[in-house]
């Protein structure tokens, strides 16, 4: 343990644990939107999936990583639509439409990675964003390293984390989405557009989700297969109750979970005396563990999963 | 029918040939209504006469299925809240429109564009806050949550985010149903200088003395049509009455003196929790006898509804002691406390009192199916409860095709008898009723409070918790006051003081004049 927290290895552990944190500070800032409109968009796992393979795909077949980006968010948006026009338009149960577009984005991606990558694992076959040493930063110790010499989606993400706060709490439209979430009657009464907020929020939060995938294959592994996701999905989801719908606490509640499996890896690779089932699962246990912990008091929008019509009394 | 001084040509509002169904409920039928430039106009009806609905279409909220609206003399298209904001016109609903969470200041400007785009800027709020405040006497702090404010003061927020939006038509759902009498004066010298100050008000309400105290006109509407529009010298009450209901309203009810008997309900120190886990009740404790009525006045939201849920059980009581016929109570079940005697009329007679995809015949057995004769064992003897339903429809006189009619497709009149009948039935030694007559027209109205004082009469112990002022007054024997569920005095029914009883009702602590 002592050699273990010192020099490269650390390094190398802090490091790790900022990429896989990643992908889950997308998906969940955008979910933060989403719910604080008032809709669960449960589907994370099945945009994230479809984001990574539309983005790997792309950028393969482009040869350029930032189209593989722009697909990745634009697959995501699509998902996003087909959600709002259940979810907003229609009125329909919320939890039972992130479920089934769950299930159908796993089998679609499954299909079709069988038909262009005839299945299985997919080798590496493009680059992938490589690190940006970020001068003079990056060569404080220990902390230069892991912070400043990082891929430009990481400094993008950890950007994004104080410029939702501020959009969620500084600006008009912040006010606006977190209203209707709160009240989607009184916001209606009040001038707001309950159905475009609702969409809007929903279609920004589809879009992050779709970039935290398209991360994945092109920021972090270079490479595709059909469990890829493995569950980040619900984790992002689970992060913004985590979080207390608040990007600051999202943001810790990735780093915990980044943290905790950049560990189980690392333990793995040395050897630990654990069968590797038992090691992949841990990030999983340790965050809903810490999630039951702190997030009892939580008090989500209170309009969450209420689907807002006009002239139905409620 | 009174027409003569309607000149819809001269309204600033008019809304003409208005149409809007509700699925089989038609709730304004081709009506016409017109309010003048500068002008307290009163919307008089019944509940259930469309009063909300005309003036949700105005404000965008209902779309009405047929009939145009004008303005200031122009034919207006409002298809959203949106547009009739734009159009000067701001409606202060029944149930608030106000995001709880957020701030005075934030209210004001939800939804607005900001000076200082895409930022908000509430400082600069706080200032024309302060402004319309102190023109119209209108006292809000802007900086406070809404979730903190009392009802009176978020009515007055409610009032000024209308004057913050530019609107110079002000619409008010039944304003004073959340007031103190004290406080329904104050705002009438309000909608008065408001008018004064060319604003137009339109003041929904079914409470006659108001109407007398406050409008220049009042137009009638009754079963979803008007009735006629009348200015107010050339009316009075007993008019109005006959119009709104559509007979003479003579009736005064007969009470005759009884003497209360032995103790049947005992509350000690009651303290509890509402649905937001703040204390809705703060150390209640009260006797109630058998043969009198003990009424609970406040103004609505101040523990009358926990302190309801708390004797019956379906709400725990954090520190106290419920005591029936002397024997502790409180920590027994609601099936417990029904089988000790205690009958409950709840507030929500949908969510609480019935079930609607029950049958009439099911629902007046919903809390004896257990007991003989009703049960044999672990079978239901339908025969024994059809027997009792149809005798308790007709004693009550529930309109309903009959004892297999789904309860759901009763009027709320009819309900709440179906409630009463079950609940009388059992003949209970106490009875908590709460909000007995709300939403119930005034035929439907007498026939429940005749039934109270009735069993009053015959020796029951009764608590009645009621929002209408009126109503406890002229039922009651002994009046609670509560404010912030905490007693602020007990006083007896035959010497009331009405301005001592608001100022109780607004938290004004009173020695208690007798136990
Ligand atoms: N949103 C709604 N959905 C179904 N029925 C409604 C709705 N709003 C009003 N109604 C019905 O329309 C009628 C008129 O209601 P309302 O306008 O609220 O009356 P008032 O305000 O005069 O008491 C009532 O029978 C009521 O039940
Ligand atoms: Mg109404």
């Amino acid at each position: 343990m002592i050699e273990f927290l010192t020099g490269a290895v650390f390094v190398g552990f802090l490091a790790s644990t900022i990429r896989l944190a990643v992908p889950l500070i997308f998906a969940s800032l955008g979910e933060v939107f989403t719910q604080r409109s008032g809709i669960l968009n449960l589907g994370l796992e099945g945009i994230m999936l479809i984001g990574s393979f539309i983005g790997f795909t792309a950028a393969n077949l482009s040869g350029n990583l930032w189209v593989g980006v722009l697909a990745g968010m634009l697959s995501g948006l699509m998902i996003a639509i087909v959600i709002a026009v259940f979810d907003v338009t229609l009125g329909a149960d919320q939890t039972i439409v992130g479920i089934m577009i769950v299930i159908a984005a796993q089998g679609l991606v499954t299909y079709l990675n069988n038909v262009i990558y005839k299945g299985g694992y997919v080798p590496p076959r493009i680059g992938g964003f490589t690190p940006i040493r970020i001068p003079l930063l990056a060569d404080i110790p220990v902390i230069g390293d892991t912070f400043f010499n990082q891929n430009i989606l990481v400094y993008i993400a950890f950007l994004l984390v104080p410029l939702f706060a501020v959009v969620l709490f500084k600006t008009t439209w912040g006010l606006r989405v977190r209203g209707v979430g709160e009240d989607p009657r009184s916001a209606d009464a009040m001038g707001v557009n309950v159905f475009r907020t609702r969409y809007l929020a929903l279609l920004f939060g589809g879009m992050m989700a779709g970039l935290g995938g398209a991360f994945l294959t092109l920021g972090y592994l270079g490479t595709f297969n059909d469990n890829i996701t493995a569950g980040r999905g619900w984790i992002a989801i689970a992060l913004v109750y985590f979080g207390q719908w608040n990007p600051y606490r999202v943001l810790a509640g990735a780093l915990l979970f980044g943290g905790v499996n950049a560990l189980q890896l690392r333990l793995q690779a040395q050897g630990a005396n654990l069968p590797f089932q038992f090691m992949l699962m841990l990030p999983y246990v340790l965050t809903i563990l810490v999630l039951i912990g702190i997030s009892r008091e939580g008090r989500g929008p209170a309009a969450l999963c209420v689907p807002y019509r006009r002239e139905v009394r409620t | 029918m009174t027409e003569s001084p309607y000149r819809p040509a001269s309204g600033i509002v008019e809304m003409i040939g208005i149409t809007k169904r509700f699925g089989d409920v038609l709730a304004n039928d081709r009506l016409d209504f017109s309010a003048q430039w500068g002008e307290v106009h009163a919307l008089l009806g019944e509940n259930g006469a469309g009063k909300t609905t005309l003036m949700s279409i105005l404000s965008g909220l209902y779309r009405a299925d047929a009939g145009q609206v004008r303005l200031r003399g122009n034919p207006a298209q409002i298809h959203s809240p949106r547009d009739a904001i734009e159009h000067g016109i701001g409606m202060v609903h029944q149930h608030f429109m106000l995001i709880k969470p957020f701030t005075v200041a934030e209210n004001m400007v939800f939804g607005l564009k900001s000076p200082r785009e895409p930022w908000l800027d509430l400082d600069g709020v706080a200032e024309r806050v302060a402004e319309l405040s102190n023109r119209y006497g209108l006292a809000v702090n802007p900086r406070a949550r809404i979730q903190d404010l009392s009802v009176g003061a978020q009515q007055r927020v409610e009032i000024i985010k209308a004057l913050y939006r530019g609107a110079d038509i002000l619409v008010l759902d039944e304003p004073t149903s959340v007031l103190t009498p004290q406080e329904a004066e104050e705002l009438f010298k309000i909608l008065r200088e408001l008018a004064g100050q060319s604003h137009t008000v339109i003041f929904i309400t079914h409470k006659l003395d108001e109407v007398i105290a406050v409008a220049d006109r009042i137009t009638v509407l009754r079963d979803g049509r008007r009735i006629a529009t009348v200015g107010k010298a050339e009316t009075d009450k007993a008019d109005l009455a006959r119009m709104m209901v559509g007979r003479e309203v003579l009736f005064r009810l007969e009470k005759s003196s009884t003497t209360p008997g032995p103790e049947i309900l005992a509350i000690k120190d009651l303290w509890a929790h509402g649905a937001d886990g703040r204390p809705a009740l703060r150390g209640l404790s009260f006797s109630l006898r058998a043969g009198e009525i003990l009424g609970v006045a406040g103004v609505d939201g101040n523990g009358q509804g926990e302190l309801a849920q708390v004797i019956m059980g379906t709400r725990r009581a954090t520190a106290g002691h419920i005591y029936l016929d002397g024997k502790e109570v409180t920590h027994a079940s609601p099936k417990e406390r029904l089988m000790l005697g205690v009958g409950y009329i709840p507030e929500d007679r949908n969510a609480v009192g019935l079930i609607g995809s029950f049958s009439v015949g099911e629902n007046t057995i919903l809390n004896t199916h257990f007991s003989p004769p009703y049960a044999r064992g672990i079978m239901l003897d339908r025969r024994a409860m059809v027997a009792d339903a149809e005798r308790l429809i007709r004693e009550f006189d529930v309109k309903t095709a009959g004892h297999g009619e789904r309860a759901a497709r009763l009027s709320g009149g009819n309900l709440q008898k179906l409630v009463l009948a079950r609940e009388v039935h059992r003949d209970p030694r106490a009875l908590i009723a709460a909000q007995p007559t709300r939403g119930l027209d005034v035929g439907a109205t007498e026939y429940v409070r005749r039934r109270l004082l009735e069993q009053r009469e015959r020796g029951r112990a009764i608590l009645l918790i009621s929002a209408d002022l009126e109503e406890v007054l002229t039922l009651s024997d002994r009046i609670l006051v509560v404010y912030e569920g905490a007693m602020t005095g007990l006083l007896d029914a035959k010497d009331v003081e009405i301005g001592k009883l608001g100022l109780m009702m607004a938290g004004t602590k009173q020695p208690v004049a007798i136990h």
